[in-house]
Protein backbone atom coordinates (compact mmCIF):
# COMPACT_ATOMS: atom_id res chain seq x y z
CA UNK A 1 0.00 0.00 0.00
CA UNK A 2 2.28 2.47 0.97
CA UNK A 3 4.54 1.89 -2.22
CA UNK A 4 1.24 2.14 -4.09
CA UNK A 5 0.39 5.45 -2.55
CA UNK A 6 4.28 6.65 -2.63
CA UNK A 7 4.12 6.30 -6.59
CA UNK A 8 0.96 8.38 -6.70
CA UNK A 9 2.24 10.98 -4.90
CA UNK A 10 5.56 10.91 -7.19
CA UNK A 11 3.09 10.57 -10.34
CA UNK A 12 0.93 13.78 -9.30
CA UNK A 13 4.19 15.75 -9.02
CA UNK A 14 5.46 14.71 -12.74
CA UNK A 15 1.84 14.72 -13.99
CA UNK A 16 1.14 18.48 -12.91
CA UNK A 17 4.68 19.28 -15.08
CA UNK A 18 4.37 17.18 -18.12
CA UNK A 19 0.65 18.81 -17.86
CA UNK A 20 2.03 22.78 -18.09
CA UNK A 21 4.49 21.64 -20.82
CA UNK A 22 1.89 20.01 -22.78
CA UNK A 23 -0.26 22.90 -22.91
CA UNK A 24 2.13 24.20 -24.72
CA UNK A 25 2.37 21.85 -27.40
CA UNK A 26 -1.51 21.74 -27.45
CA UNK A 27 -1.90 25.47 -27.60
CA UNK A 28 -0.02 25.58 -30.66
CA UNK A 29 -1.21 22.71 -32.52
CA UNK A 30 -4.81 23.94 -31.54
CA UNK A 31 -4.41 27.40 -33.45
CA UNK A 32 -1.34 26.29 -36.63
CA UNK A 33 -2.00 22.59 -36.41
CA UNK A 34 2.05 22.65 -35.61
CA UNK A 35 3.60 19.93 -33.91
CA UNK A 36 6.39 22.72 -31.80
CA UNK A 37 9.03 20.06 -31.14
CA UNK A 38 11.61 23.13 -29.95
CA UNK A 39 8.92 23.31 -27.03
CA UNK A 40 10.82 21.05 -24.44
CA UNK A 41 14.43 22.98 -25.23
CA UNK A 42 11.96 26.45 -24.44
CA UNK A 43 11.54 24.68 -20.97
CA UNK A 44 14.97 23.84 -20.67
CA UNK A 45 16.03 27.00 -21.13
CA UNK A 46 13.54 28.08 -18.53
CA UNK A 47 15.45 24.95 -16.18
CA UNK A 48 18.85 26.64 -16.70
CA UNK A 49 17.76 30.45 -16.61
CA UNK A 50 16.14 29.80 -13.24
CA UNK A 51 18.79 27.49 -11.78
CA UNK A 52 21.50 30.20 -12.15
CA UNK A 53 19.94 32.97 -11.11
CA UNK A 54 18.62 30.63 -7.80
CA UNK A 55 22.60 29.76 -7.73
CA UNK A 56 23.60 32.99 -7.85
CA UNK A 57 21.01 34.39 -4.73
CA UNK A 58 21.28 30.73 -3.06
CA UNK A 59 24.03 32.52 -0.41
CA UNK A 60 21.97 35.94 -0.58
CA UNK A 61 20.02 35.11 3.05
CA UNK A 62 17.24 35.62 1.13
CA UNK A 63 13.77 33.21 2.06
CA UNK A 64 14.26 30.01 -0.42
CA UNK A 65 10.83 30.92 -1.53
CA UNK A 66 11.32 34.40 -2.80
CA UNK A 67 14.48 33.10 -4.42
CA UNK A 68 12.55 30.34 -6.40
CA UNK A 69 10.36 33.47 -7.04
CA UNK A 70 13.01 35.88 -8.60
CA UNK A 71 14.34 32.56 -10.40
CA UNK A 72 11.05 32.19 -12.44
CA UNK A 73 10.79 36.24 -12.63
CA UNK A 74 14.27 35.83 -14.70
CA UNK A 75 13.54 32.56 -16.68
CA UNK A 76 9.48 34.00 -17.93
CA UNK A 77 10.52 36.83 -20.01
CA UNK A 78 13.48 34.53 -21.63
CA UNK A 79 10.99 31.51 -22.33
CA UNK A 80 8.34 33.98 -23.54
CA UNK A 81 11.28 35.74 -25.42
CA UNK A 82 12.72 32.61 -27.12
CA UNK A 83 8.97 31.23 -28.07
CA UNK A 84 8.28 34.81 -29.75
CA UNK A 85 11.19 34.59 -31.63
CA UNK A 86 11.01 31.07 -32.43
CA UNK A 87 7.77 31.60 -33.82
CA UNK A 88 8.80 34.72 -36.14
CA UNK A 89 11.77 33.75 -37.62
CA UNK A 90 11.33 29.65 -38.20
CA UNK A 91 7.43 29.28 -38.78
CA UNK A 92 5.60 32.45 -39.39
CA UNK A 93 7.95 32.45 -43.14
CA UNK A 94 6.29 29.05 -43.76
CA UNK A 95 2.56 29.35 -42.96
CA UNK A 96 1.58 28.33 -46.15
CA UNK A 97 4.17 26.19 -46.67
CA UNK A 98 3.45 22.01 -46.79
CA UNK A 99 3.28 20.77 -43.46
CA UNK A 100 6.64 19.17 -43.55
CA UNK A 101 8.35 22.06 -44.10
CA UNK A 102 7.34 23.34 -40.54
CA UNK A 103 8.14 20.40 -39.03
CA UNK A 104 11.75 20.03 -39.86
CA UNK A 105 12.78 23.33 -38.82
CA UNK A 106 10.71 22.89 -35.59
CA UNK A 107 13.74 19.79 -35.03
CA UNK A 108 16.11 22.20 -36.37
CA UNK A 109 15.12 24.73 -33.93
CA UNK A 110 15.36 22.25 -31.64
CA UNK A 111 18.74 21.77 -32.61
CA UNK A 112 19.91 25.01 -32.61
CA UNK A 113 18.32 25.89 -29.26
CA UNK A 114 20.26 22.56 -27.43
CA UNK A 115 23.58 23.74 -29.03
CA UNK A 116 23.20 27.52 -28.02
CA UNK A 117 22.18 26.15 -24.30
CA UNK A 118 25.30 23.98 -24.73
CA UNK A 119 27.65 27.12 -25.32
CA UNK A 120 25.90 29.21 -22.81
CA UNK A 121 25.91 26.19 -19.75
CA UNK A 122 28.51 23.91 -20.70
CA UNK A 123 28.26 19.75 -21.21
CA UNK A 124 27.76 18.98 -17.15
CA UNK A 125 25.22 18.73 -15.38
CA UNK A 126 24.33 21.73 -13.00
CA UNK A 127 22.61 20.92 -9.32
CA UNK A 128 19.87 23.56 -8.13
CA UNK A 129 20.55 24.90 -5.18
CA UNK A 130 18.76 23.10 -2.21
CA UNK A 131 16.92 26.45 -1.62
CA UNK A 132 13.08 25.52 -0.94
CA UNK A 133 11.70 23.48 1.41
CA UNK A 134 12.46 19.27 1.29
CA UNK A 135 11.14 18.93 4.30
CA UNK A 136 9.05 15.44 4.29
CA UNK A 137 6.14 14.78 5.67
CA UNK A 138 4.96 11.47 6.29
CA UNK A 139 1.12 10.05 5.69
CA UNK A 140 -0.07 6.43 5.58
CA UNK A 141 3.98 5.35 4.99
CA UNK A 142 4.03 7.29 1.60
CA UNK A 143 6.31 10.82 1.89
CA UNK A 144 5.65 13.69 0.41
CA UNK A 145 7.80 17.06 0.72
CA UNK A 146 6.49 21.22 0.65
CA UNK A 147 8.14 21.50 -2.69
CA UNK A 148 6.04 18.66 -4.47
CA UNK A 149 2.76 20.32 -2.63
CA UNK A 150 4.12 23.69 -4.21
CA UNK A 151 4.72 21.93 -7.55
CA UNK A 152 0.89 20.48 -7.78
CA UNK A 153 -0.60 23.83 -6.26
CA UNK A 154 1.08 26.15 -8.41
CA UNK A 155 0.47 24.07 -11.62
CA UNK A 156 -3.04 23.71 -10.80
CA UNK A 157 -3.84 26.91 -10.27
CA UNK A 158 -1.82 28.03 -13.54
CA UNK A 159 -4.11 25.52 -15.69
CA UNK A 160 -7.17 26.85 -13.59
CA UNK A 161 -5.88 30.93 -15.10
CA UNK A 162 -5.44 29.70 -18.71
CA UNK A 163 -8.48 27.95 -18.34
CA UNK A 164 -10.12 31.19 -16.91
CA UNK A 165 -8.45 32.92 -20.21
CA UNK A 166 -9.60 30.85 -22.47
CA UNK A 167 -12.92 30.42 -22.10
CA UNK A 168 -14.46 33.71 -20.22
CA UNK A 169 -12.34 36.56 -21.96
CA UNK A 170 -12.50 38.61 -25.04
CA UNK A 171 -8.80 37.55 -25.63
CA UNK A 172 -9.41 33.55 -25.03
CA UNK A 173 -12.94 34.02 -27.29
CA UNK A 174 -10.64 35.54 -30.28
CA UNK A 175 -8.05 32.95 -29.88
CA UNK A 176 -10.42 30.13 -29.97
CA UNK A 177 -12.15 32.10 -33.18
CA UNK A 178 -8.70 32.08 -34.45
CA UNK A 179 -8.32 28.14 -33.87
CA UNK A 180 -11.28 27.63 -35.38
CA UNK A 181 -10.93 29.71 -38.48
CA UNK A 182 -8.37 32.69 -38.90
CA UNK A 183 -9.91 34.02 -42.17
CA UNK A 184 -12.78 34.74 -40.75
CA UNK A 185 -11.59 35.74 -37.52
CA UNK A 186 -9.38 38.57 -39.71
CA UNK A 187 -12.67 39.11 -40.91
CA UNK A 188 -14.26 40.29 -37.33
CA UNK A 189 -10.37 42.91 -36.53
CA UNK A 190 -8.97 40.11 -34.62
CA UNK A 191 -4.76 40.36 -35.68
CA UNK A 192 -4.28 36.88 -36.10
CA UNK A 193 -0.42 37.30 -35.83
CA UNK A 194 -0.42 38.69 -32.74
CA UNK A 195 -2.89 36.11 -31.76
CA UNK A 196 -0.15 33.41 -32.55
CA UNK A 197 2.70 35.18 -31.26
CA UNK A 198 0.46 35.20 -27.58
CA UNK A 199 0.13 31.65 -27.77
CA UNK A 200 3.60 30.86 -28.38
CA UNK A 201 3.96 33.54 -25.71
CA UNK A 202 1.78 31.73 -23.01
CA UNK A 203 2.73 28.52 -23.92
CA UNK A 204 6.38 29.47 -23.13
CA UNK A 205 5.52 31.20 -19.78
CA UNK A 206 4.20 27.95 -18.91
CA UNK A 207 7.43 26.13 -20.11
CA UNK A 208 9.35 28.19 -17.88
CA UNK A 209 7.42 27.73 -14.79
CA UNK A 210 7.58 23.93 -15.98
CA UNK A 211 11.97 23.98 -16.09
CA UNK A 212 11.84 25.53 -12.63
CA UNK A 213 9.69 22.90 -10.82
CA UNK A 214 11.68 20.05 -13.06
CA UNK A 215 14.92 21.02 -11.73
CA UNK A 216 13.80 21.76 -8.25
CA UNK A 217 11.95 18.25 -7.70
CA UNK A 218 15.20 16.97 -9.13
CA UNK A 219 17.63 19.18 -8.29
CA UNK A 220 19.69 19.43 -11.41
CA UNK A 221 19.54 21.04 -15.40
CA UNK A 222 21.39 20.06 -18.35
CA UNK A 223 21.32 21.46 -21.62
CA UNK A 224 19.93 17.65 -22.92
CA UNK A 225 16.91 17.81 -20.41
CA UNK A 226 14.68 19.43 -22.93
CA UNK A 227 14.07 16.24 -25.36
CA UNK A 228 13.06 13.46 -23.47
CA UNK A 229 10.90 15.90 -21.27
CA UNK A 230 9.45 17.39 -24.21
CA UNK A 231 8.67 13.82 -26.10
CA UNK A 232 6.80 13.07 -22.91
CA UNK A 233 4.74 16.15 -22.42
CA UNK A 234 4.31 15.46 -26.09
CA UNK A 235 2.56 12.07 -25.76
CA UNK A 236 0.95 13.50 -22.79
CA UNK A 237 -0.96 16.17 -25.42
CA UNK A 238 -1.53 12.96 -27.53
CA UNK A 239 -3.16 11.08 -24.93
CA UNK A 240 -5.26 13.64 -23.88
CA UNK A 241 -6.07 14.63 -27.36
CA UNK A 242 -4.21 17.19 -29.17
CA UNK A 243 -5.51 20.88 -29.40
CA UNK A 244 -7.74 19.76 -26.38
CA UNK A 245 -6.76 21.92 -23.30
CA UNK A 246 -8.62 19.79 -20.93
CA UNK A 247 -7.08 16.98 -22.71
CA UNK A 248 -3.62 18.09 -22.46
CA UNK A 249 -3.95 18.30 -18.67
CA UNK A 250 -5.53 15.29 -18.00
CA UNK A 251 -3.00 13.75 -20.48
CA UNK A 252 -0.39 15.10 -18.32
CA UNK A 253 -1.63 13.82 -15.01
CA UNK A 254 -2.71 10.07 -16.39
CA UNK A 255 1.11 10.07 -18.12
CA UNK A 256 3.01 11.18 -14.66
CA UNK A 257 0.19 8.53 -13.16
CA UNK A 258 0.99 5.61 -15.34
CA UNK A 259 5.17 6.46 -15.45
CA UNK A 260 5.55 6.00 -11.79
CA UNK A 261 3.70 3.13 -10.66
CA UNK A 262 4.84 1.52 -14.01
CA UNK A 263 8.11 2.56 -12.10
CA UNK A 264 7.18 1.37 -8.99
CA UNK A 265 5.72 -2.24 -9.72
CA UNK A 266 7.96 -3.08 -13.04
CA UNK A 267 10.56 -5.11 -11.10
CA UNK A 268 7.64 -7.36 -9.14
CA UNK A 269 5.95 -8.17 -12.60
CA UNK A 270 9.15 -9.10 -13.94
CA UNK A 271 10.71 -10.53 -11.11
CA UNK A 272 13.34 -7.78 -10.94
CA UNK A 273 14.77 -8.72 -14.15
CA UNK A 274 14.01 -4.78 -15.70
CA UNK A 275 14.13 -2.08 -12.64
CA UNK A 276 12.82 1.61 -12.07
CA UNK A 277 15.39 2.78 -15.01
CA UNK A 278 12.94 1.78 -17.52
CA UNK A 279 10.74 4.44 -16.03
CA UNK A 280 11.06 5.95 -20.09
CA UNK A 281 9.74 2.99 -21.43
CA UNK A 282 6.22 3.60 -20.63
CA UNK A 283 5.69 7.27 -21.98
CA UNK A 284 6.19 5.31 -25.15
CA UNK A 285 4.27 2.62 -24.76
CA UNK A 286 1.27 4.73 -24.10
CA UNK A 287 1.78 6.94 -27.27
CA UNK A 288 1.83 3.50 -29.25
CA UNK A 289 -1.18 2.46 -27.90
CA UNK A 290 -2.71 5.72 -28.50
CA UNK A 291 -1.81 6.48 -31.85
CA UNK A 292 -2.76 2.96 -32.69
CA UNK A 293 -5.92 2.90 -30.65
CA UNK A 294 -7.30 6.26 -30.08
CA UNK A 295 -5.36 9.01 -32.20
CA UNK A 296 -8.04 11.69 -31.49
CA UNK A 297 -6.87 10.91 -27.61
CA UNK A 298 -9.00 10.26 -24.71
CA UNK A 299 -10.81 13.80 -24.66
CA UNK A 300 -10.18 15.09 -28.21
CA UNK A 301 -12.47 15.46 -30.57
CA UNK A 302 -11.93 13.97 -34.66
CA UNK A 303 -8.18 15.88 -35.62
CA UNK A 304 -9.21 17.50 -38.80
CA UNK A 305 -6.75 17.57 -41.45
CA UNK A 306 -5.89 20.76 -42.20
CA UNK A 307 -5.27 22.41 -45.42
CA UNK B 1 -26.28 64.45 -54.28
CA UNK B 2 -24.02 62.61 -51.35
CA UNK B 3 -20.72 61.64 -52.10
CA UNK B 4 -20.67 57.69 -52.99
CA UNK B 5 -19.98 55.73 -49.82
CA UNK B 6 -18.41 53.16 -52.01
CA UNK B 7 -16.18 53.46 -55.43
CA UNK B 8 -14.52 50.53 -57.18
CA UNK B 9 -12.91 51.91 -60.72
CA UNK B 10 -11.37 49.22 -62.78
CA UNK B 11 -10.84 46.36 -60.32
CA UNK B 12 -9.39 43.34 -61.72
CA UNK B 13 -8.71 39.80 -59.89
CA UNK B 14 -6.70 36.70 -61.51
CA UNK B 15 -6.39 33.58 -59.97
CA UNK B 16 -2.99 32.44 -61.72
CA UNK B 17 -3.04 33.72 -64.92
CA UNK B 18 -6.99 33.26 -65.31
CA UNK B 19 -8.45 36.92 -65.50
CA UNK B 20 -12.17 36.05 -63.19
CA UNK B 21 -12.71 40.11 -62.85
CA UNK B 22 -11.65 42.70 -66.01
CA UNK B 23 -11.88 45.75 -64.65
CA UNK B 24 -15.20 46.94 -63.31
CA UNK B 25 -16.27 49.86 -62.17
CA UNK B 26 -19.42 50.47 -59.50
CA UNK B 27 -20.63 52.25 -56.77
CA UNK B 28 -22.29 52.42 -53.39
CA UNK B 29 -25.05 55.23 -52.53
CA UNK B 30 -25.18 56.03 -48.72
CA UNK B 31 -28.07 54.28 -47.37
CA UNK B 32 -28.89 52.19 -50.64
CA UNK B 33 -28.97 48.49 -51.19
CA UNK B 34 -26.94 47.48 -53.86
CA UNK B 35 -27.34 44.21 -55.90
CA UNK B 36 -24.40 42.68 -57.75
CA UNK B 37 -26.41 39.63 -59.78
CA UNK B 38 -24.73 37.09 -62.24
CA UNK B 39 -24.29 33.26 -62.58
CA UNK B 40 -22.22 31.31 -61.06
CA UNK B 41 -18.49 31.88 -61.42
CA UNK B 42 -19.47 35.09 -62.74
CA UNK B 43 -16.53 36.94 -60.17
CA UNK B 44 -19.13 38.02 -57.40
CA UNK B 45 -17.95 36.84 -54.61
CA UNK B 46 -14.44 37.17 -56.16
CA UNK B 47 -15.34 41.08 -56.24
CA UNK B 48 -16.74 40.60 -52.28
CA UNK B 49 -13.63 39.07 -51.60
CA UNK B 50 -11.27 41.99 -53.19
CA UNK B 51 -13.60 44.35 -51.02
CA UNK B 52 -13.35 42.84 -47.85
CA UNK B 53 -9.53 42.25 -48.37
CA UNK B 54 -9.92 38.59 -48.41
CA UNK B 55 -8.05 38.65 -51.22
CA UNK B 56 -5.62 40.47 -53.08
CA UNK B 57 -6.93 42.89 -56.25
CA UNK B 58 -4.76 42.53 -59.85
CA UNK B 59 -5.44 46.24 -60.33
CA UNK B 60 -8.03 49.02 -59.90
CA UNK B 61 -8.61 51.35 -56.80
CA UNK B 62 -11.12 51.35 -54.42
CA UNK B 63 -12.14 54.36 -52.55
CA UNK B 64 -14.47 53.87 -48.91
CA UNK B 65 -15.10 57.56 -47.91
CA UNK B 66 -12.79 59.20 -50.02
CA UNK B 67 -10.21 56.77 -49.04
CA UNK B 68 -8.07 53.99 -51.07
CA UNK B 69 -8.73 51.20 -49.29
CA UNK B 70 -7.10 48.34 -51.23
CA UNK B 71 -3.91 48.20 -49.20
CA UNK B 72 -5.04 47.66 -45.92
CA UNK B 73 -3.95 44.38 -44.02
CA UNK B 74 -7.56 42.62 -43.24
CA UNK B 75 -8.25 42.91 -39.75
CA UNK B 76 -8.26 46.49 -40.38
CA UNK B 77 -11.21 46.97 -42.25
CA UNK B 78 -14.08 46.00 -39.44
CA UNK B 79 -12.70 49.27 -37.44
CA UNK B 80 -13.14 51.16 -40.64
CA UNK B 81 -17.20 50.11 -40.89
CA UNK B 82 -16.79 47.76 -43.31
CA UNK B 83 -18.54 44.24 -42.81
CA UNK B 84 -18.21 41.21 -44.76
CA UNK B 85 -20.68 38.58 -44.12
CA UNK B 86 -18.99 35.80 -46.31
CA UNK B 87 -20.63 32.99 -48.55
CA UNK B 88 -20.92 29.74 -46.40
CA UNK B 89 -21.59 31.85 -43.07
CA UNK B 90 -18.43 31.29 -41.44
CA UNK B 91 -19.71 31.15 -37.92
CA UNK B 92 -17.84 29.50 -35.23
CA UNK B 93 -18.72 26.20 -35.16
CA UNK B 94 -17.31 25.61 -31.57
CA UNK B 95 -18.42 28.89 -29.92
CA UNK B 96 -21.95 29.89 -28.48
CA UNK B 97 -24.21 32.19 -30.46
CA UNK B 98 -23.59 34.88 -27.71
CA UNK B 99 -19.85 34.33 -28.23
CA UNK B 100 -19.88 34.59 -31.83
CA UNK B 101 -22.09 37.83 -31.79
CA UNK B 102 -19.53 39.53 -29.37
CA UNK B 103 -17.10 38.33 -31.49
CA UNK B 104 -18.67 40.94 -33.53
CA UNK B 105 -18.15 43.47 -31.84
CA UNK B 106 -14.35 42.17 -31.36
CA UNK B 107 -12.80 45.70 -31.90
CA UNK B 108 -15.38 47.96 -29.92
CA UNK B 109 -14.58 48.40 -26.63
CA UNK B 110 -17.81 50.54 -25.49
CA UNK B 111 -18.94 47.68 -23.01
CA UNK B 112 -23.12 48.87 -22.54
CA UNK B 113 -23.39 50.17 -25.66
CA UNK B 114 -22.06 45.95 -26.69
CA UNK B 115 -24.91 45.01 -24.71
CA UNK B 116 -27.30 46.86 -25.97
CA UNK B 117 -26.43 45.75 -29.42
CA UNK B 118 -27.32 42.25 -28.18
CA UNK B 119 -30.04 42.81 -27.44
CA UNK B 120 -31.18 44.58 -30.73
CA UNK B 121 -29.46 41.82 -32.25
CA UNK B 122 -31.93 39.44 -30.12
CA UNK B 123 -35.29 41.72 -31.14
CA UNK B 124 -34.07 41.31 -34.55
CA UNK B 125 -33.60 37.52 -34.50
CA UNK B 126 -35.37 35.94 -31.53
CA UNK B 127 -34.17 32.50 -32.89
CA UNK B 128 -31.06 33.38 -32.09
CA UNK B 129 -31.79 34.47 -28.35
CA UNK B 130 -33.77 31.07 -28.04
CA UNK B 131 -30.32 29.47 -28.74
CA UNK B 132 -27.87 32.18 -27.41
CA UNK B 133 -26.09 29.10 -25.22
CA UNK B 134 -25.53 26.95 -28.03
CA UNK B 135 -22.85 26.01 -29.96
CA UNK B 136 -23.14 27.87 -32.86
CA UNK B 137 -22.53 24.15 -35.52
CA UNK B 138 -25.42 22.89 -34.20
CA UNK B 139 -27.68 25.42 -35.33
CA UNK B 140 -29.31 24.95 -38.47
CA UNK B 141 -28.79 26.41 -42.03
CA UNK B 142 -30.96 29.47 -42.19
CA UNK B 143 -29.98 30.16 -38.23
CA UNK B 144 -26.22 30.29 -39.11
CA UNK B 145 -26.86 32.87 -42.08
CA UNK B 146 -28.99 35.01 -39.07
CA UNK B 147 -26.14 34.77 -36.76
CA UNK B 148 -23.22 35.72 -39.21
CA UNK B 149 -25.68 38.42 -40.48
CA UNK B 150 -25.93 39.17 -36.66
CA UNK B 151 -22.23 39.12 -35.99
CA UNK B 152 -21.86 41.23 -38.94
CA UNK B 153 -24.25 44.12 -37.57
CA UNK B 154 -22.33 44.02 -33.87
CA UNK B 155 -19.56 45.56 -35.60
CA UNK B 156 -21.91 48.67 -35.85
CA UNK B 157 -20.52 49.19 -39.76
CA UNK B 158 -21.30 51.96 -42.42
CA UNK B 159 -21.30 49.29 -45.14
CA UNK B 160 -22.28 45.60 -44.94
CA UNK B 161 -21.19 43.26 -47.84
CA UNK B 162 -23.42 40.05 -48.23
CA UNK B 163 -22.29 37.03 -49.73
CA UNK B 164 -25.03 34.47 -51.04
CA UNK B 165 -27.16 34.69 -48.22
CA UNK B 166 -29.34 32.24 -50.04
CA UNK B 167 -27.01 29.76 -51.00
CA UNK B 168 -27.96 26.35 -49.57
CA UNK B 169 -31.01 27.30 -47.43
CA UNK B 170 -34.13 26.20 -47.46
CA UNK B 171 -36.81 28.67 -49.49
CA UNK B 172 -38.74 29.52 -46.27
CA UNK B 173 -35.61 30.24 -44.95
CA UNK B 174 -34.33 32.48 -48.09
CA UNK B 175 -37.43 34.42 -47.52
CA UNK B 176 -37.00 34.83 -43.72
CA UNK B 177 -33.34 36.11 -44.18
CA UNK B 178 -34.30 38.37 -46.94
CA UNK B 179 -36.83 39.75 -44.44
CA UNK B 180 -34.22 40.79 -42.05
CA UNK B 181 -32.22 42.23 -45.35
CA UNK B 182 -34.90 44.20 -45.69
CA UNK B 183 -35.43 45.34 -42.11
CA UNK B 184 -31.83 45.82 -41.72
CA UNK B 185 -31.89 48.31 -45.02
CA UNK B 186 -34.84 50.16 -44.28
CA UNK B 187 -33.04 51.14 -41.09
CA UNK B 188 -30.97 52.94 -42.95
CA UNK B 189 -28.01 50.64 -43.51
CA UNK B 190 -25.72 50.75 -46.55
CA UNK B 191 -25.49 47.18 -47.97
CA UNK B 192 -23.84 45.49 -51.64
CA UNK B 193 -25.57 42.23 -52.20
CA UNK B 194 -23.52 39.65 -54.20
CA UNK B 195 -26.87 37.23 -54.97
CA UNK B 196 -27.23 34.42 -57.63
CA UNK B 197 -31.01 34.47 -56.82
CA UNK B 198 -31.66 37.84 -59.10
CA UNK B 199 -35.14 38.14 -58.20
CA UNK B 200 -35.13 38.08 -54.24
CA UNK B 201 -32.01 40.53 -54.47
CA UNK B 202 -33.32 42.87 -57.22
CA UNK B 203 -36.82 42.86 -55.11
CA UNK B 204 -34.88 44.51 -51.78
CA UNK B 205 -32.27 46.50 -53.61
CA UNK B 206 -32.60 50.23 -55.31
CA UNK B 207 -30.09 49.37 -58.24
CA UNK B 208 -28.49 46.77 -59.70
CA UNK B 209 -25.10 45.62 -61.23
CA UNK B 210 -25.63 42.40 -63.98
CA UNK B 211 -22.31 40.46 -64.00
CA UNK B 212 -20.86 38.22 -66.77
CA UNK B 213 -17.90 36.52 -67.01
CA UNK B 214 -15.87 38.51 -64.85
CA UNK B 215 -17.51 42.05 -66.44
CA UNK B 216 -20.65 44.53 -65.45
CA UNK B 217 -22.59 44.08 -68.41
CA UNK B 218 -25.69 46.05 -68.00
CA UNK B 219 -26.70 48.64 -64.52
CA UNK B 220 -29.43 50.15 -63.87
CA UNK B 221 -32.53 50.48 -61.10
CA UNK B 222 -33.83 47.52 -59.90
CA UNK B 223 -37.21 47.74 -60.81
CA UNK B 224 -35.77 48.41 -64.46
CA UNK B 225 -33.99 45.34 -64.28
CA UNK B 226 -36.53 43.28 -63.20
CA UNK B 227 -38.09 44.57 -66.24
CA UNK B 228 -35.56 44.26 -68.53
CA UNK B 229 -36.36 41.15 -70.94
CA UNK B 230 -32.37 39.96 -71.16
CA UNK B 231 -32.55 40.07 -67.55
CA UNK B 232 -36.03 38.15 -67.65
CA UNK B 233 -34.65 35.90 -69.88
CA UNK B 234 -30.98 34.94 -68.17
CA UNK B 235 -31.90 35.22 -64.26
CA UNK B 236 -35.29 34.94 -63.65
CA UNK B 237 -36.26 32.05 -65.23
CA UNK B 238 -39.00 34.01 -67.61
Amino acid sequence: MDIFLQQIINGLVLGSIYALVALGYTMVYGILGLINFAHGEVVMIGALTALTVVKLLAGSGLPGPVIALIGLMAAAPVCMAIGYGIEKIAYRPLRKAPRLAPLITAIGVSIVLQNLAMMVWGRSYHSFPAVLPAEAHEVLGATFTDLQVIIVLVAAGMMAGLLLLINRTRLGRAMRATAENPAIAQLMGVNVNHIISLTFVIGSALAAVAGLMVSANYSIAHYYMGFILGLKAFTAAVLGGIGNLAGAMIGGILLGLIESLGAGYIGDITGGFLGSHYQDVFAFFVLILVLVFRPSGLVGEKVAERA
Amino acid sequence: MAEPLLIVEGLRIAYGGIQAVKGITFHVDPGETVALIGANGAGKTSTLKALARQLDAAGGSVRYQGREISALAPHELVGQGIALVPEGRGVFARLTVTENLEMGAYCRHDKAEIADDLERIFALLPRLKERHGQLAGTLSGGEQQMLAMGRALMSRPRLLLLDEPSMGLAPIMVQKVFEVVQEVASQGMTILLVEQNARLALQVSRRGYVMESGDITLTDAAGTLLDNPRVKAAYLGE
